[in-house]
């Protein structure tokens, strides 16, 4: 944005993405083509954007926007009206708490109360060092399991606010000395209570 | 592939099965998964090969079995012998149930954590959208083609013309499983008979109901049985395009949808000249990326065409001008469901369940305070009693029964005073709540509705596509009224005022969403209305949930 | 085309087929107060003022969105909707920060007319007051989100009428604002071409012309009309 705000009304940055030898932006190519450039194929090429930077940063919009030749502001009020999407760069892990109505009944609140006051944020943040984001989401459908917390893709059945934030920290922990990353973090969190 | 080939596919599979002395089915459904389902195949997996017996036994997966809490589970075919199911299964338990049955007379049962085939928790269900969920390998279309997947196809495409499809779900009485209840039948009509160069067909998989995964399940259960209540519904009304639209929190769902489609195609039971007829049609699945007002018709069709998923007035509706301005028929994935089952055994067989308005069965999302939740499928018209006593075994810890919640953030919260209401349609609009697509949350004493009110309006402001004045601003003003309530700040004006927003909300929001925003609110202000009266007069919350002294922070 | 005969408000009207229920209202006199409409773009069916009673149906209808039909019966003028309508104006100025002493548009906003209209001397709602920017980048325009009230006219304009598409929402709810580009400041903007039709068709002081800050305001939103007369039907009226 900041690039932007400079700028003279002019298109931004052309040469920025064609110089751009990113592989990453390949792929969103290789997905616009299977949907043959159209442009109702946008959330489907924006998905695969976003999984392949992370998130959507401002020039890849721009090189979606020009690849599908949209205009700049639909693409970004697309990218904004859709949870899935994020603008900021995410937390290396990713920690989120279910607010369904059964994890709701069972006090999924409190969990998410306990992380906020414990990591020092709020939820749709990441913390300062990016280690660390915390969402909500409105039910997985895994309200048999209520209350439910889901740490880097796992789904961690009947939490308590204790038991969450311990294994939130557990995470963090691992990635904090080396010398344990080697362990397979899905293994590990196995294991911890 | 022709009809006489698809027998043969199912003969052989049949034949394949037979042939097991022994067949283990794991749940390979989200929550059993979840709740360690995939080491427990792994496990079994192991122990059938440590012994030797891969010949013998088989290990496979399947759709879900119904009690999800007690996941993960595994049901046991014993060749020739009655079935059971097993739950909480670990790998050593796992390793202990392959001692059991695979040795050579596998007929004796072991007890421990065995699911008794009387629990009541089967007992009042009547399985016909998911006759073959929990049998069927999801992945494998020989497995479902032996179950009976895509013979209603093959037998409407020889038999019967598009009209007659219509007269026979016409005849079933079913209603759109996606909340509203409109009669399925008739709408298929209308959809025939709209004049479009092309037409398409959407099943409508963005089940943003919090507590509501009837719709995943299927999907990921028994995909087969989706295409094919599409496919017969895309040759009744004339349509060669559809359109799975799967909610994006679902990614095993769209990717058994996915897998389906491509093995269907492969077969030709899919895409060009299905089954060697003239009938075409091509599916493809599309993911959303979080809205919920994409459930509603129109801003789902805005999404699938990569659009902010926001509403647009209707008429024109779908059928008459829909996707690319094309006519075009969406349904619930559920609804979709039946249509094979009622294909199959005949309109009036289908009608033989449920009430006089609400006929057949109806899937639900069991949960909250009940000892057994999971998904159940139930004749309409049971009665709440029977579902949450029966099937869910009552209220664990000695609690007592306060409320149940249908319809998620459109529908309302039915009291003990109505537990003996038949579950259809019509009795649950009056009780102020709706159908909805099927979720149901037990709460027990220890909820507060003032404060669920609240938690179901803030979704409805979180979830507000920001289009209507009344939805955007309203959503807003009604959650700061709540919050007073609940903070114990309010006065008895603050009642009024939310109440007159409710009725504003309803009448004038332009979508569904705005519409039944007020619902949560209007149903417990009817039926708790002493809660409301305890929080704002005297400074008390009944079920001690809220902190009612003024210091809480938001 | 066809006429169609309908009563509204107890009064035997014609119309013709083919027109909207509040094109039909307009034409017989009866000021129906909109916000979102505007003659010349399509319709967007948000701000739900022209609300009527059908006889019936149980439902409200909008009537810029609904399509004539013989026989219909039409109110326009209840209590229930007199009441609606205040309150719909009342939470769009709690929406925002809608302060008519300090504004440009004080005396020509059409949110402030309505307002006086309905007889609303106070909002009952809690003011939301969000704290928005004000975009005074570009040269000759300011956007002011304050005073927005999403009407959606001005990115109709530029995209319907102009082409542009400059303008267009983010986010979603209550958190929805009017965005240039990819959110950025107007004066940087690459696509827009300072045509001034989304200033013009503005409702609110929430897009004004820098002239107009200081001065008198004469915003012509009906000017879309000619201009698409002009290039569809190749006649001026003026």
């Amino acid at each position: 944005m900041d690039s932007l705000d400079s700028a003279s009304p002019q298109s931004p940055r052309t040469s920025d993405f064609r110089d751009n030898a990113d592989a990453r932006f390949k792929v969103i190519d290789r997905v616009i083509k299977r949907h043959q450039f159209q442009q109702d194929a946008l959330i489907e090429v924006l998905t695969a954007a976003q999984e392949s930077f992370g998130y959507l940063r401002e020039d890849v919009l721009a090189y979606v926007a020009r690849r599908l030749q949209l205009p700049p502001s639909w693409v970004y009020g697309v990218a904004t009206f859709y949870h899935f999407f994020s603008l900021q760069p995410q937390g290396h892990h990713q920690c989120i708490v279910c607010l369904g109505t059964a994890c709701y009944v069972a006090r999924s609140a409190e969990i998410l109360a306990a992380l906020e006051k414990r990591f020092g944020m709020k939820a749709g943040q990441t913390t300062s060092d990016g280690e660390l984001s915390l969402t909500t989401t409105r039910c997985l459908g895994s309200c048999g399991l209520a209350p439910v917390l889901v740490l880097d893709g796992e789904i961690l059945g009947r939490q308590s606010a204790e038991s969450a934030v311990t294994r939130v920290e557990a995470l963090l922990h691992e990635t904090e000395s080396p010398s344990s990353q080697a362990v397979s973090r899905s293994t590990e969190s196995e294991e911890k209570p | 592939m022709n009809r006489v080939e698809l027998q043969a596919m199912a003969e052989t599979e049949r034949n394949r099965q037979k042939a097991f002395q022994c067949r283990f089915l794991c749940c390979v459904g989200t929550p059993c998964l979840s709740a360690g389902g995939g080491v427990v195949q792994e496990a079994l997996k192991q122990a059938i090969a440590v012994q030797g017996l891969d010949a013998t036994v088989e290990v496979v997966g399947a759709g879900c079995m119904g009690p999800c809490s007690r996941g993960p589970l595994v049901r046991v075919l014993p060749a020739g012998g009655e079935e059971a199911i097993y739950e909480h299964m670990t790998p050593e338990k796992a390793g202990a149930l392959v001692e059991a049955f695979a040795g050579p007379g596998c007929s004796s049962f072991p007890e421990e954590s065995r699911i008794s085939s009387d629990s009541p928790f089967f007992g009042k269900q009547v399985k016909i959208v998911l006759s073959g969920s929990g049998r069927v390998d999801p992945d494998r279309l020989e497995s479902c083609v032996a179950e009976g997947a895509y013979t209603a196809l093959a037998h409407a495409l020889r038999e019967m013309t598009p009209e007659e499809v219509c007269q026979e779900v016409v005849r079933s009485g079913l209603r759109g499983r996606g909340g509203a209840g409109y009669p399925t039948g008739v709408k298929w009509n209308l959809m025939r008979k709209a004049q479009g160069e092309r037409k398409i067909v959407v099943a409508n998989g963005d089940e943003g109901d919090p507590g509501a995964y009837m719709d995943r399940t299927l999907m990921e259960s028994d995909p087969h049985r989706v295409l094919e209540g599409m496919a017969l519904a895309a040759y009744a009304v004339g349509a060669d395009q559809g359109y799975v639209y799967v909610r994006g929190e679902y990614p095993l769902a769209a990717q058994r949808i996915q897998r389906a489609i491509q093995a269907a195609e492969r077969q030709g039971l899919l895409g060009n000249r299905i089954l060697e007829s003239r009938f075409n049609f091509r599916v493809d699945v599309r993911m959303g990326a979080g809205a919920f007002v994409c459930g509603e018709e129109t801003a789902l069709m805005a999404s699938i065409m990569g659009r902010r998923g926001q509403p647009v007035p209707r008429p024109p509706y779908p059928a008459q001008r829909g996707l690319w301005g094309l006519p075009t028929l969406i349904n619930n994935v559920e609804t979709f469901g039946n249509i094979a089952p009622i294909i199959q055994h005949g309109g009036e067989w289908y009608a033989g369940y449920g009430t006089e308005k609400s006929r057949g069965t109806k899937v639900f999302a069991l949960a909250g305070k009940v000892s057994w939740t999971g998904l159940i499928e139930v004749p309409l018209g049971i009665t709440l009693r029977e579902i949450v006593f029966d099937i869910g075994g009552g209220i664990p810890g000695g609690r007592s029964f306060k409320a149940a919640q249908t319809g998620g953030p459109s529908g309302g919260c039915i009291p003990a005073a109505h537990l003996d209401t038949p579950m259809d349609y019509e009795s649950l609009q009056e009780l102020g709540s709706i159908m909805g697509s099927g979720g149901l949350i037990v709460m027990d004493d220890r909820s507060c509705m003032p404060d669920v009110a609240k938690f179901f309006m803030e979704f409805c402001m979180d979830e507000s596509c920001g289009k209507c004045a009344p939805c955007r601003g309203g959503t807003v003003q009604m959650v700061r009224l709540l919050q007073r309530i609940t903070d114990g700040g309010a006065a008895p004006e603050d009642l009024e005022q939310l109440k007159e927003l409710c009725l504003l909300l309803k009448e004038t929001s332009l979508c569904g969403l705005g519409q039944t925003a007020p619902n949560p609110v209007l149903s417990t202000l009817r039926h708790f209305r002493e809660e409301y009266d305890a929080h704002i007069r005297e400074g008390r919350c009944p079920a001690g949930v809220c902190d009612l002294s003024g210091n809480s922070m938001e | 085309m066809a006429a169609v005969t309908l009563t509204l408000n107890n009064e035997l009207i014609s119309a013709r087929e083919g027109q909207t229920l509040l094109e039909v209202i307009r034409d017989h006199g009866v000021d129906l107060p909109t916000l979102c409409h505007l003659d010349g773009l399509s319709e967007r069916g948000a701000c739900r003022l022209c609300m009527v009673e059908v006889e019936g149906t149980s439902r409200l209808l909008a009537a810029c969105v609904t399509p004539v039909q013989e026989g219909m019966n039409i109110r326009t003028d209840s209590d229930r909707l007199l009441r609606y309508r205040k309150m719909l104006v009342e939470l769009l100025l709690a929406e925002r920060s809608h302060v008519c002493s300090v504004c440009t548009m004080n005396g020509k906003c059409e949110l402030q007319a309505l307002a006086v209209r309905l007889g609303i001397d106070h909002v009952r709602y809690e003011a939301l007051h969000p704290a928005l920017p004000v975009d005074a980048s570009h040269g000759r325009f300011v956007l002011d989100h304050n005073r927005c009230i999403l009407c959606g006219r001005c990115l109709r304009a530029c995209d319907e009428v102009e082409g542009a598409h400059t303008l267009d929402v983010m986010g979603r709810g209550v958190r929805s604002r009017i965005i240039v580009d990819f959110n950025q400041p107007w004066g940087s903007s690459f696509t827009c071409t300072g045509c001034g039709k989304c200033v013009q068709v503005c409702p609110t002081g929430a897009m004004v012309a820098r002239e107009n800050i200081a001065g008198r305001v004469e915003k012509r939103p009906d000017f879309l009309l000619r201009i698409l007369d002009g290039r569809q039907k190749r006649v001026w009226r003026w």
